[in-house]
């Protein structure tokens, strides 16, 4: 169970088996990886691993990939235009 | 690095400094007992462990006659000293002595300088000697840049009062020892008991080498030479469970430093690092009358993960009733991972961060980011203006408080 980083992924993009590469490729702690049907799937036990690089939000739409800090103001981040 | 009394001998052998007759390592009685034959004479048997207390565990015994070699060498090679097990037995000449010195080269931390040190009282410890006879200790500082010349080793014999033959022949072996130093980036070279023998010679009857752990590399050509193997660790006691445990954490994710665990018996926890940071941090937290339980050193950026087995590592150990999670200012380790890892440590425990954590002072990279988790499980933390040694001071005052 993750207790200080959550990573909230579109559902649209997480079938988009082209971009679930791309994000399991820029994670530098693994937190994406593919399953089913190349369908991207979070790892949870590496949630609290995330050093808050933004490469996720990065290679993805706007919007579309949110990384929640469990602690402190409850920040969001998230790539906008 | 430390050697073995054979090993050291070997090394002093080649820069011309007397050895008892014989003096080779037996793994078997038999062994011993060949050598024993060589000798032609009374032997002294000798355990070859890297700890002391050896004449007081049956480790050093004498013996008459070959035969008599192997029995000793058969009790000796069944011993377990301090839980070291004899690596061969030395067996040597028992030279019949007529006054024993100490000489000794080592660093002086205060000087940054190697000191040479004599004395005409050997065979018992310099520490003593230096503080119940002064006068019978000399001490000379030397260069590292400059060649080590002979009139050094004779001006600093010859201040105890030694002359003529016993000064030519002793000058000749603290020099030659202090080359030795030197040459092999050692961090201790010493000869205790140096005898002089009835007949006039000197020889030396035991000698402790250590060698600075990172010249392993440089001196790979000296330490193949005596049979050592540069990646062989040696340390004074064998690793505990406990340690064990924190080597393998380690070694289980490439990420970081979260390791090099060494136990102890005190009731305080300690999460510490930034190299010279975490042994000034130990002492502080002794100095402030603290007990800590282990030292355990953290840095280069663990991962979460690593930090959290870690910190329940430590947990578990009987009589750890909190920790401290402290360093120097770092940039290479982020404080808010590092500070994820012990709260989740913590928490898997079964226990309150607030009230587990005695004190967290970790300054540097992604602090503010670091202090937000603290805050949000009530941790004490401070920042850079808190001194390590004040932040130890707090962790041994909660200790207090219970």
């Amino acid at each position: 169970m993750a207790l200080f980083i959550d990573v909230e992924v579109d559902p649209k993009v997480a079938a988009d088996s082209e971009l679930a590469r791309k994000l399991v490729e820029v994670c530098p702690v693994n937190i994406f990886a593919l399953g089913k049907q190349d369908k991207l799937e979070v790892v949870e036990k590496n949630l609290d691993e995330c050093t808050l690089c933004e490469l996720c939000l990065a290679v993805a739409a706007p919007g579309s990939v949110k990384v929640k800090k469990l602690y402190g103001e409850r920040e969001v981040l998230v790539r906008r235009e | 690095m430390r050697f073995y009394e054979f090993e050291a001998k070997q090394l002093f052998s080649k820069y011309g400094i007397p050895l008892p007759a014989g003096s080779r390592v037996a793994h078997s009685p038999e062994e011993a007992a060949t050598i024993a034959e060589e000798i032609g004479g009374p032997v002294v048997l000798k355990a070859q462990v890297l700890t002391g207390g050896r004449m007081k565990a049956g480790g050093v015994l004498f013996a008459d006659t070959p035969s008599e070699a192997a029995h000793a060498a058969e009790k000796i090679l069944g011993l377990v000293i301090k839980g070291h097990v004899p690596r061969g037995v030395l067996v040597e000449a028992r030279a019949p002595v007529e006054q024993e010195y100490y000489l000794g080269v080592t660093w002086d931390g205060f000087a940054r300088l190697p000191v040479m040190v004599f004395s005409d009282m050997g065979g018992i410890d310099v520490e003593e000697v230096a503080e119940k006879h002064p006068e019978h200790i000399a001490k000379r500082h030397f260069s590292t840049i400059y060649p080590f010349s002979d009139y050094m080793a004779k001006e600093l014999i010859a201040s105890l009062g030694v002359s003529g033959t016993n000064l030519l022949r002793l000058t000749h072996i603290a020099a030659q020892l202090a080359r030795a130093f030197r040459n092999h980036s050692l961090t201790l070279a010493e000869i205790n008991p140096l005898a002089r023998l009835k007949d006039g010679r000197f020889v030396c009857l035991d000698g402790h080498v250590d060698l600075e752990d990172d010249a392993r590399e440089s001196q790979r050509q000296i330490l193949q030479e005596l049979g050592i193997d540069p990646a062989e660790k040696r340390q004074a006691r064998p690793p505990t469970e406990f340690e064990i445990r924190g080597a393998e954490i380690d070694a289980s994710d490439p990420r970081g430093v979260a390791g090099n665990v060494v136990e102890f018996d005190g009731d305080l926890g300690l999460i510490i690092g930034a190299g010279g940071g975490s042994l000034t941090l130990f002492d502080a937290i002794r100095k402030h009358g603290g007990r800590p339980a282990n030292y355990c050193e953290i840095g280069g950026n663990p991962s979460v993960a690593k930090t959290c087995a870690l910190t329940k590592l430590i947990l578990s150990k009987p009589g750890v009733k909190k920790i401290a999670v402290m360093m120097n200012v770092v940039s290479n380790t982020r404080v808010d991972l590092v500070a994820r890892g012990v709260i989740k440590g913590v928490l898997e425990c079964g226990y309150k961060p607030s009230e587990k954590i005695a004190i967290f002072r970790i300054p540097g990279s992604w602090e503010s980011e670091g202090f937000k988790i603290l805050k949000d499980y009530g941790v004490d933390y401070c920042d850079r203006t808190v001194s390590m040694y004040e932040a130890a001071g707090r962790a041994v005052a909660k200790m207090r408080e219970g």
